[in-house]
């Protein structure tokens, strides 16, 4: 399962640094949420996926005695998936702005700031 | 102490929510945060004193002990930092009072949109520069550049200009790019070592069996930090962007921000990934030698006093990881005294270029001119941060470049001592070509004396005086006389060479 997983998110990457480098705006942004992606999934595999329970402890024992899932992992995506969304929207409306400057959806005529 | 150590941080988020419901009434919104930011300096002073009588300070979030929970911990070097953070916001705060009126703001909804943003926005930015100083988790610390990337998105844009959307849109895309590196780093380093808290980090990954793969996460950090600092190869975002938002803006930005980045490749390079010193350390020590070099040959050819600026922070970074990449307390020291100098002087730079922009016209230094002649004391604002920026003695600029070439000259880097002094002398360059074009030549007479807002303590300027001068005074004292603040510099350097002090302070007994 990891095996496929694994797979999976270096497809994810592979295909957000391809976006990344194109040359239409939000092909670039759609790219950037393919990396978000993928990293979110790495953090969720690198959690051992495994069959467990959730984490936790009967009253009384002080152990955990079975195989739980563990929560941490859950706990980073979470937060990670909630910041980039909040940034993402964001992101969407300074391209609106980008388009109502520019008019055409191309990156390459946003050189005026490197002048 | 508990209330003292999380008050950097809690602080700033209360002001920008009171600065958030004045937001009608700009006048209370200027009083309120001066006001404030006075106090966060106090805040952080004491802070700084309680870390240099007690040693390093930790509190522990909602109780839970170490490794389990999140901790704050304050040494000396994040002690230093967020004095920093106080003193460049309590000279914003004042800039900011004349700047953000600027009688070239073309609408009145440009004003609202300033009213509504600018205030409570850079307080949340300094909550989230001082949440990044102060946190103990590195997770934590993601969510904290989180918070200050993106009130420095928001405050990037604030005017919607063509060419600040334009800077939003690269800045933006590329710390997104380094966002995502960081939580690949963090996802590894957590599945390798089950924690995520620094100090259990430096306990945990000399355990760790396949040290490669440390080596590996390291080498995200550095580009997730790199990207963040401004490192060759990754600092291109910056000459892009930072010449574009309203001149307090960039100057808060120029000072403050690329230097998170590069206290964390410090914090992260001194305590966790220091396993394979040789190969990381090389790698960061010609990384340094190319910013200084890149960065400042990038500032020959430019007109715009802003992006000059704008490539000498890259090339002063480089100086800074100098320090880090050599790895011995006196070059730490050095790289931490440099970090002291240059937030301040980089920063006065950009005021003292705002206030050319009001009383001469423009930010081209082609068109402005003979400025020695019409504002004398103007000259000498520009002169002494200038001057220190270059290393000139007595200045602050001077202790800091002799601190860490010394260090290097006892490891017997020469090449690269030799490329630390070139540059130097290009940055000296750079600077006598603002001093040529902006003060000393003749005035070309192209701007109409109707755009130039005249006099330096005048009704309209004087805020933009007061903090230069308080600047240039704080760049003086470091000059004239060094000891005090070499003394924490290099407290705060042994406590970095030394880990094992930050992680029995944090574990404390639970280890």
């Amino acid at each position: 399962m990891e095996f496929l997983l694994a797979i999976l998110i270096g497809g994810l990457f592979a295909a957000a640094i391809y976006m990344i480098l194109r040359r239409s705006i939000i092909k670039l942004i759609i790219g950037l949420s393919f990396l978000a992606h993928a990293a979110n999934l790495l953090i969720f595999t690198l959690g051992r996926v495994i069959r467990g329970k959730a984490p936790l402890i009967e009253e009384g024992s002080k152990h955990i005695t079975e195989a739980v899932a563990d929560p941490l992992p859950q706990a980073l995506i979470l937060t990670a998936i909630v910041i980039s969304f909040g940034v993402t929207a964001f992101t969407i409306v300074l391209i609106q702005q980008v388009y109502q400057s520019v008019g055409v959806d191309d990156s390459d005529k946003l050189k005026a700031s490197d002048q | 102490m508990n209330a003292l150590i999380v008050a950097p941080i809690v602080f700033p988020l209360i002001l920008g929510l009171i600065t958030l419901s004045l937001w009608q009434n700009r006048k209370m919104q200027e009083i309120v945060n001066i006001a404030g930011s006075v106090i966060m300096l106090v805040i952080s002073l004491l802070l700084l004193n309680t870390v240099l009588d007690n040693g390093i300070l930790v509190s522990q979030i909602g109780n839970w002990p170490a490794p389990f929970g999140i901790s704050i911990v304050a040494d000396t070097f994040s002690a230093i930092m967020v004095v920093i953070s106080g003193i460049m916001g309590l000279a914003i705060s004042i800039y900011s009072v004349s700047s953000m009126k600027s009688k070239f703001v073309l609408s009145d909804m440009l004003q609202k949109r300033r009213q509504f943003g600018y205030y409570p926005l850079l307080n949340i930015m300094y909550m989230g520069i001082n949440g990044a100083f102060l946190t103990g988790d590195l997770f934590n610390m993601y969510v904290w550049f989180e918070v200050l990337l993106i009130s420095s998105f928001i405050l990037l844009a604030l005017d919607g200009t063509r060419l600040q959307i334009e800077g939003t849109f690269k800045y933006v895309t590329i710390n997104l790019l380094s966002s995502a590196f960081f939580l690949t780093g963090v996802g590894f380093l957590y599945s390798l070592t089950g924690t995520l808290n620094m100090a259990d980090l430096a306990v945990r990954i000399p355990q760790v069996e396949n040290q490669s793969m440390i080596t590996v996460i390291a080498m995200f950090f550095l580009v997730s930090f790199g990207i963040k600092a401004a490192i060759f190869p990754l600092f291109f975002w910056l000459p892009s962007s930072y010449h574009t938002p309203p001149i307090s803006i960039s100057a808060i930005f120029a000072g403050m921000l690329t230097k998170v980045g590069v206290y964390s490749l410090i914090r992260v390079f001194t305590l966790i990934f220091i396993n394979d010193i040789a190969y990381t350390h090389t790698i960061i020590l010609w990384l340094s030698a190319l910013t200084m070099f890149v960065g400042v040959l990038g500032a020959a050819s430019q007109y715009d006093m802003r992006r000059i600026l704008s490539f000498h922070i890259i090339s002063q970074i480089g100086y800074m990881i100098f320090g880090l990449a050599l790895y011995t307390p006196l070059a730490i020291a050095g790289a931490v005294f440099y970090i002291m100098h240059h937030i301040i002087v980089k920063a006065n730079l950009f005021l003292v270029a705002g206030l050319v922009r009001r009383v001469g016209g423009s930010y081209d230094i082609r068109k402005v001119g003979s400025l020695v002649n019409t504002y004398p004391f103007l000259a000498v604002l520009f002169l002494i941060p200038a001057l220190s920026l270059a290393g000139i003695p007595p200045l602050s600029g001077f202790w800091s470049k002799f601190f860490v070439v010394k260090a290097a000259l006892e490891l017997q880097e020469y090449f690269l001592v030799f490329v630390a002094l070139l540059v130097g002398l290009l940055t000296l360059y750079s600077m006598t070509k603002i001093w040529n074009e902006a003060f000393w030549k003749n005035n070309p007479e192209k701007i109409p004396a109707k755009e130039l807002v005249a006099g330096l303590f005048s009704k309209q300027n004087i805020f933009m005086t007061i903090p230069i001068i308080l600047l240039a005074l704080i760049t003086l004292s470091i000059g004239f006389y060094p000891e005090p603040f070499y003394q924490i510099a290099d407290r705060a350097a042994h406590e970095l060479m030394n880990p094992s002090i930050y992680i029995s302070k944090v574990l404390g007994g639970a280890q």
